[in-house]
């Protein structure tokens, strides 16, 4: 394993100890989302991924 | 969720307010797009290194965790907001080269694909006027998953894994624009610098992810 693959896997782990008290916070502080609420999020993440489904079939 | 009890409520100033922190967040966004495009050519028209990369990524993050934050409310945080975004755009580079010496095209839509969804997730944001911050919880965990999987891709070396990784760092990052916008809209976020930092690191993601996606169902990775 070259120093580039290393250093990587060393930055991604310190991103990962450096998010944890922030994720916990986050989970901790947010409000809650109703039904209506989450819809508003899955309609235009449904958008995006047939857009890049699209555009997967237009490179292949 | 509150939209209209917070639209109907809110005093005349701070909608004011409000439209100037996007239009600045905008504004700004724009100038370190171009700006990181700039570095990002410089980068792939020198040749850059991955490890020069790796190290420029480094750098960037360790300023925007912890130089931003401090300067976000003075003048010397626009120009760590550029370093940043131009250190990312160096560490492109390597990247960019690989696609753009075996399919120029994926790069060019990859950077199409990336504008037409920001553009899509933000007027969707700025119409509807919802408010996202339900979701925060939600995305952190997301991202806190795929930078584990990643991690661990790094020494298992699945190519399935790195498809979904990346099939999932699009769904994460397009909830983090939309999160992002709705947090300027209801006034969660009030400082257009760190606003900016938070959007273009949404749209650097974005990219590199559908970049990575289709050079893999291009058969070009």
């Amino acid at each position: 394993m070259d120093w580039v693959k290393i250093g990587s896997a060393l930055f991604l782990g310190a991103m990962l100890v450096f998010m944890f008290p922030r994720m916990r916070q986050a989970i901790k502080h947010s409000p809650k989302g109703t039904m209506q609420d989450w819809m508003g999020y899955i309609i235009p993440i449904i958008a995006v991924i047939a857009f890049v489904v699209f555009l997967i079939m237009s490179v292949r | 969720m509150y939209q209209n009890q917070t639209t109907v409520a809110r005093p005349q100033a701070s909608v004011l307010s409000t439209n100037k922190v996007l239009r600045n967040t905008y504004a700004l966004l724009s100038m370190t797009l171009v700006f990181c495009a700039a570095m990002a050519y410089v980068a792939v028209s020198t040749q850059v290194s991955y490890g020069a990369a790796l190290v420029a990524n480094i750098v960037a993050i360790a300023l925007l965790w912890f130089v931003l934050p401090r300067t976000a409310n003075s003048g010397a945080g626009i120009g760590v907001i550029f370093a940043i975004t131009g250190l990312l755009g160096f560490g492109l580079g390597p990247m960019l080269s690989y696609y753009l010496q075996v399919n120029p095209s994926i790069v060019m839509t990859a950077v199409g694909g990336t504008g037409v969804i920001f553009l899509g997730l933000s007027g969707y944001a700025l119409t509807t006027r919802k408010d996202f911050s339900f979701m925060a919880g939600f995305l952190m965990v997301g991202f806190f998953v795929v930078l584990g999987a990643a991690l661990l891709n790094i020494f298992m070396q699945i190519p399935v894994l790195h498809l979904v990784i990346n099939a999932a760092i699009i769904m994460i990052m397009s909830g983090f624009i939309l999160y992002q916008t709705s947090s300027i809209i209801n006034g969660g976020e009030t400082n257009y610098i760190m606003a900016t930092a938070g959007i273009f690191l949404s749209i650097l993601n974005l990219f590199t992810a559908l970049l990575q996606l289709l050079g893999a169902f291009s058969g070009n990775d």
